[in-house]
């Protein structure tokens, strides 16, 4: 017990621990050991149990996320996915491992070339701020090393994506549209 | 359509371009009436900002008429309309504050990451300014596609000119919340470095915001005669020490707000690498933050700097000592347009303000490349190029 007025060292900070600069200790945020470990985080201003929903309806979370070629929902718990890559499409199983309402929602990877898993959360954030959006997302790329970075390359790296399409969802809630420069029936420019 | 598009350094054409087209529910297209070349451009007329591409539609000072609608739009067909230079979305937690250039929605997901990683936070969607800050074609065309129609453009009664309410796009809201963000009160003297548009708007701003006096600094004697006729008294930093001619007319004082209007002029996005090209180039010949240090080193103790000047990367020696020590209050952003247009309109509509002196050309659209080289090589004289793109069409077709 520390003397009275002392309070003893913390041991660990309170910042999430994909953000620690110690790879180990970064490590123990992948769920299923993975490489890979990333969280980006967004404040969207819109009521929590809104984003909750409109992300628990899988098949939604194409409109937003660019690199997802398809989601078919196969059943509550059950989606398969095809995602394009640096080398072509993926194709996985999300097998839903955590669900709590209005709150949060973790997926596993089943079936899969790229072992990958993650949550998302939605936490109020004070008072008429609207609510914080974290998204972390654990994997291990198909070539190891190299493959993550022929992925940054090509943009098509997950954490990036994720920043991204975490983004576009803020801009679909807010505004009720993805911003962009490039009609549908043209290749993207920018 | 027809539109003045940038190939690279000092090349800038009139090219025959696809019409812009509703791509979100709450776009509009307007038809350009009148449309301005801006300080800024010549920063990319002279190549000094990434993430350009050729072919790139510019122009960010715009007026027309609306000619086609989304769904999800407030505008009417046949309304005429002033675009903000900032595109915002009206509803994320900026623009609920009324930070419009800091709206989080305005710029494409996938362009968000340069400003991401330069300033921290991602930037705003600007109208023909580069990639990095959307990507978004200009209004120096025909035509225009406007995102957020619905919160954006201010709807202008008939029977008032463009010229008197087109600079409602940008530079005269960027000079009044220059003069604004200098909390002036009664009895203060303010000066000016830079009477380029912005400058000479905060001048007047600053003026009818209630300020005893206003001092205006800069070098072409043409511009110094402008911010004179506006009720400035001016220094030229050529003759005449500017410390020392401030500190006498001050009382020995210094001036209770100082405004750097020089900057990068307005809205330049400069990694600090580029900044340095500028630096060395003889194109901005003097050493920028030049003007910024000598304010703050100016300005009285408990006084207020604020700077519309575009810094995009790092500055060396800044006088962070005499911030402190002095206990100034430093202000500054790219311009909440959205935020003024409505009280900005009343004063013009009310004869308070005029900006129709700043026009000192005025060409058809098909001429946009011989504006850019008259505003970029005569600075003195050519203070603001305006376009017109229906007299090139008349121009064209024999009727003019």
């Amino acid at each position: 017990m520390a003397e009275s007025g002392h309070p003893g060292d913390i041991a660990r900070d309170d910042a999430p621990s994909f953000t620690s600069k110690d790879s180990s200790e970064r490590g123990e945020a992948a769920p299923n050991g993975e490489s890979s470990v990333s969280g980006v985080a967004v404040t969207i201003n819109r009521p929590a149990r809104e984003l909750y929903a409109y992300w628990r309806d899988f098949g939604n979370l194409a409109t937003f996320m660019l690199n997802v070629e398809a989601i078919e929902v196969r059943d509550r718990d059950r989606s398969h996915w095809t995602v394009s890559g640096p080398n072509g499409s993926y194709e996985w199983d999300a097998i839903v491992t955590e669900d709590v309402d209005g709150e949060r929602i973790g997926w596993r990877a089943e079936n899969s070339d790229v072992p990958n898993s993650g949550w998302v959360s939605f936490h109020e954030a004070a008072p008429g701020r609207g609510t914080v959006v974290t998204a972390m997302i654990a994997y291990s790329p198909p070539a190891g090393i190299l493959g993550k970075l022929v992925a940054k390359v090509t943009q098509r790296e997950p954490a990036i994506q994720a920043r991204r399409d975490l983004r576009r969802f803020k801009q679909l809630m807010e505004t009720g549209e993805i911003a962009t420069t490039t009609p549908p029936n043209r290749e993207p420019k920018s | 359509m027809r539109a003045l598009t940038w190939h690279g350094k000092h090349d800038v054409r009139v090219d025959s371009v696809p019409d812009p087209e509703i791509i979100n529910p709450r776009d509009a297209i307007i038809k350009i009436t009148s449309t301005a070349i801006c300080g800024s451009d010549l920063h990319l007329y002279d190549g000094y900002i990434p993430t350009m591409q050729a072919g790139d539609i510019l122009g960010h000072e715009f007026m027309g008429e609306v000619v086609e609608t989304g769904p999800k739009s407030t505008l009417q067909k046949g309304q005429r309309v002033v675009v903000p230079f900032v595109i915002a979305c009206g509803s994320c937690y900026h623009c609920s504050k009324q930070q419009y250039s800091g709206c989080d929605n305005g710029n494409p997901a996938d362009n968000q990451d340069i400003a991401q990683e330069l300033w921290g936070q991602v930037a705003p969607g600007l109208f023909g300014y580069s990639h990095m800050t959307g990507g978004y074609p200009g209004g120096q065309a025909e035509y225009v596609r406007v995102p957020f129609s619905d919160v954006g453009p201010i709807v202008i009664p008939d029977g008032i000119d463009d010229d008197k309410v087109l600079f409602l796009s940008d530079i005269l809201p960027t000079g009044w919340m220059a003069a604004e963000n200098a909390d002036i009160e009664d009895g203060d003297i303010v000066a000016v470095w830079g009477c380029g548009p912005v400058g000479l708007f905060a001048i007047q701003s600053a003026l009818l915001m209630g300020a005893h006096r206003v001092i205006a600094i800069d070098h072409f004697p043409h511009r110094l005669a402008l911010a004179k006729g506006l009720g400035a008294e001016v220094l030229n930093f050529e003759e005449t020490d500017i410390y020392d001619a401030l500190m006498t007319m001050t009382g020995g004082i210094g001036p209770d707000a100082v405004i750097d209007s020089v900057g990068l002029e307005s809205h330049g996005l400069f990694v600090d690498n580029i900044v340095d090209q500028i630096k060395a180039s003889t194109f901005l010949g003097t050493d920028r933050p030049h003007a910024l240090r000598q304010a703050i080193v100016a300005c009285r103790k408990g006084g207020r700097v604020s700077v519309p000047g575009v810094y995009g990367g790092m500055i060396d020696k800044f006088p962070f000592g005499a911030l402190m020590e002095k206990g100034l209050t430093l202000k500054t952003g790219q311009t909440h347009v959205q935020r003024y247009l409505p009280g900005l309109l009343a004063a013009i509509m009310e004869g308070k303000i005029d900006t129709t002196f700043l026009i000192s050309d005025r060409m058809a659209l098909e001429d946009a490349p011989k504006g850019y080289k008259k505003f970029h090589d005569e600075q003195n004289v050519c203070t603001k190029v305006v376009l017109k793109p229906d007299w090139a069409k008349a121009a064209a077709t024999g009727e003019a």
